[in-house]
């Protein structure tokens, strides 16, 4: 599981590789905890991400809560099919802007 | 923050890093570190907790807890470093087996937590279990995180809900319903905007705690068809939503779908009601299988004569230990984590006068398990609903303990509306009665405490009703001998389906004539899933076992059957625009308000006069608005005609105050689309003296 960080403009893409799980999440969180700022711009991409389990999702529930918590905004982009189903099942979804690409993502919030 | 000091390991047992647990909450609780493990037993000579990867066979680790672990009768025990997402977790309980008192301890059995919170071994509805397995229910963690946003339970008033039972299979499994992932959770949510157009606002699901289909499944002798324990009314764990209801159970989610529904319900406007079924559980008698109870303290958790055999007040095999002062709080924390954790509205209670009866099955005036759960202070705005009855012969209609808070399924309307309904002579008192709240039966509770309904999933659909003199039951397997013989049903001139148009016309004026005398009735109207379209079990009455056509709402009846949708969307709306038909006190028949009308006023073709001779087959009666007891703006006026004999009737309508005039809103007797009307579309009446309701029909007007 690793984390890659880029900057495009003033929006973070952070591109997350591997199956996200309770035993991986807390290692992500940690990874992540940085970009939690006042006016945080933030893409997951999640394109390489094959498997979320309940702890995954909540990892991203999680860091939504915190990043809208301090103004920002975050955009999930290059959700795999399976991943968005069990999201959109059990309620995540809702809470994100999802686009099919970074790019997209990335020009709605730098918009 | 600085650490907890319990996040440090004390003890080190077969390669597990431990600390001493809390005996409360009861069940398997992440800690900070851990997880609490915390499981009573009061006969029990010691215990041992079993933990298995997801679906292993093998347990990759047993602990005995150790003695000094044990507070009371109850174990506990942290461990620590657990995956909580990979584990299953089960007992094992030592102890004597000695059935003739009551004992059935056995090493040998890996028994389920009764407060396992998500239970997997079935995650995916009707995928056949591995049989060897040595342990089918496995208990498993629940995340109780789930981000609620602003929502809580609506705390709709009773008397303003129109219920709707449906099974959460039933509703979505047919192929025509259109969903992605039919039969579940996450696809009611899809038909939320159908119940909402229907103009319902409550949604009460049949037993959607963890039980097993596959309990008694077989093949069916007469269609060679599996039939399953398709209802759940059987039930494996309490605290657990049925994993195979969810599409997410394969990922072990439940949980979070079950709540993302009820959060999608409340945000539009629909309350969620459970059919809890609490008087009995999933293992039978001695010859079913140990899942949990059994093992774990069968004395406390069942009723045993005194031989140690079951008692069967269930009709299923045991009867659980309501009153049992342990079996009572495991009920009682069940229903609180429902109703706060999950959100839910409301309960119905399966068989509920088992609740009431003693350790030994005696009936009780004062059962402490219905006055706690009366009086609870989570439970306090949540609806409790009783099915007055049991297996056992103990019929409480109207008489059931409820403690100014509890709501009864009133058979008693049922069976009267069917009488009525099809033409039985001597019942215009009763009906007269039962559309007045039943004041007979609940005097001083009010006509909030009668749940009307004319059908549930027990018994024959509206359609049947007015189809099928006699219950077809062969496709259960059982040569028709199960399901109830009592049906008060007519199948309008010849039994079954039929071209025959005239038969047809009158069946469907027939369903509609029930539904409006139940949406103008006082207390609070219950329909069944798929009959405002004329769903159909071809006779079936006791269709529990079928995972097909005979359950499922066929949705391409919504076109087949628009006629009757829109009339039963009219009539609901009527009762929703008019609060004098949910009133929450009883019909006094005075003037209170000084309207210069009664409350309600009893007529029959001539003004003030009813016919409550055994031969009358006419009632009407009129609501005076003015008289609405629950402040805010008045109703208009109502008057309501019913005549179920063959023959067209002139009723003469009484005087309205200057100005008003009456106003057609609903005539069965007339042909679509003049059966019903929008609310403020009724046409006024060019004859305000009197009003022709044909044979077999129903009509309500309004005067504005």
């Amino acid at each position: 599981m690793t984390v890659t960080m880029a900057t495009n403009g003033a929006v973070t893409v952070a591109s997350l590789t591997g199956e996200i799980d309770a035993s991986t999440a807390p290692a992500i969180q940690q990874q992540l905890n940085p970009l939690v700022m006042p006016g945080a711009k933030v893409v997951l991409d999640l394109a390489d991400v094959p498997y979320m389990s309940s702890a995954g999702l909540r990892l991203l529930l999680s860091i939504y809560r915190q990043i809208a918590g301090a103004g920002g905004k975050i955009a999930l982009a290059a959700v795999v099919e399976d991943i968005r189903d069990t999201m959109s099942v059990t309620g995540f979804l809702k809470f994100f802007v999802v686009f099919d690409t970074v790019a997209e993502a990335v020009a709605s919030l730098a918009a | 923050m600085q650490d907890r000091i319990d996040v440090h390991p004390t003890h080190t047992l077969a390669g597990f890093q431990l600390r001493v647990g809390k005996a409360f909450p009861f069940g398997a609780t992440t800690v900070p570190g851990g997880v609490n493990f915390s499981v009573f037993s009061r006969f029990a000579t010691s215990c041992t907790l079993v933990l298995f990867e997801k679906g292993e066979p093998e347990p990759f680790g047993e602990i005995p807890f150790p003695d000094e672990f044990r507070i009371g009768n109850v174990y506990t025990m942290v461990v620590f470093g657990l995956n909580i997402e990979q584990l299953e977790y089960g007992y094992r309980m030592d102890g004597p087996f000695d059935p003739a008192h009551g004992q059935r301890f056995d090493t040998a059995k890996i028994l389920l937590d009764p407060y396992a919170r998500v239970i997997g071994g079935r995650d995916t509805w009707g995928v056949q279990p591995d049989w060897s397995d040595a342990y089918h229910h496995r208990g498993r963690l629940a995340f109780d995180d789930f981000d609620w946003e602003h929502d809580r339970p609506l705390e709709l008033p009773i008397q303003d809900l129109v219920i709707y039972e449906a099974h959460v299979r039933s509703l979505t499994a047919h192929p025509s319903a259109g969903v992605r992932h039919p039969g579940t959770f996450a696809a009611i949510r899809d038909k939320i905007p159908y119940l909402q157009e229907l103009g319902v606002n409550c949604l009460e699901l049949m037993p959607i705690y963890e039980f097993d289909e596959w309990e008694n499944s077989r093949i069916s002798p007469v269609t060679g068809k599996t039939l399953y324990n398709y209802w759940g009314y059987s039930t494996v764990g309490f605290f657990a939503p049925k994993a195979g209801y969810a599409a997410s159970g394969r990922h072990g989610m439940q949980v979070d779908e079950l709540k993302t529904l009820v959060k999608e319900l409340h945000a539009h406007g629909i309350e969620i009601m459970l059919d809890v079924v609490f008087n009995h559980t999933a293992e039978g008698n001695e010859r079913g299988p140990t899942i949990s109870f059994r093992g774990l303290d069968n004395q406390t958790y069942y009723m045993l004569t005194p031989e140690g055999y079951y008692y069967n007040f269930s009709g299923t095999g045991n009867t659980l230990n309501c009153n049992n002062p342990i079996v009572r709080n495991m009920v009682i924390d069940c229903l609180r984590y429902w109703a706060s954790e999950y959100h839910i509205d409301g309960f119905r209670f399966d068989l509920a006068a088992i609740l009431g009866r003693d350790t030994d099955g005696t009936p009780l005036a004062n059962p402490p398990l219905l006055e706690s759960l009366a009086y609870d202070p989570i439970l306090a705005k949540c609806k409790l609903i009783a099915e007055a009855w049991d297996a056992g012969g103990l019929y409480q209609v109207g008489s059931f303990p409820a403690y100014g808070r509890w709501a009864e399924w009133n058979g008693k309307y049922r069976d009267t509306v069917r009488g009525w309904i099809k033409g039985d002579a001597g019942l215009v008192g009763d009906i007269a009665t039962r559309i007045a709240g039943s004041p007979d039966l609940y005097p001083t509770r009010g006509p909030m405490a009668s749940i009307n309904f004319i059908t549930a999933h027990d018994g024959f659909t509206l359609r049947d009703l007015v189809s099928y003199n006699e219950k077809h039951n062969e496709a259960n397997g059982e040569d028709n001998n199960d399901g109830a013989n009592d049906n008060f049903s007519w199948n309008s001139g010849v039994e079954g389906e039929t071209d025959d148009p005239a038969i047809n016309a009158l069946r469907r004026r027939q369903m509609k004539n029930a539904l409006v005398v139940l949406l103008v009735s006082q207390g609070v109207p219950m329909i069944l899933m798929g009959d405002e379209v004329a769903r159909t079990q071809y006779g079936n009455n006791n269709t529990y076992c079928h995972d097909d056509e005979l359950n499922w709402f066929d949705w391409a009846q919504i076109e087949h059957e628009a006629e009757l949708l829109r009339f039963t969307r009219h009539c609901i709306a009527f009762r929703q625009a008019h609060p004098a038909l949910r009133r929450d006190r009883h019909f006094t028949g005075q003037d209170e308000v000084g309207s210069g009308y009664p409350d309600i006023g009893w007529h029959g073709t001539e003004i003030g006069q009813p016919d409550w001779s055994a031969e009358s087959l006419e009632i009407a009666f009129m609501l005076c608005g003015k008289h609405v007891p629950r402040g805010g703006s008045h109703d208009n006026y109502l008057y309501i005609a019913l005549n179920t004999g063959t023959d067209t009737r002139t009723f003469a309508l009484p005087a309205l105050p200057d100005g008003l005039k009456w106003h057609v809103a609903i005539n069965t007797g007339a042909p679509a689309p003049e059966d019903s009307w929008e609310i403020g579309q009724e046409p006024v009446l060019s004859d305000q003296g009197s009003f022709l309701v044909g044979g077999r029909s129903v009509a309500a007007l309004v005067g504005r």
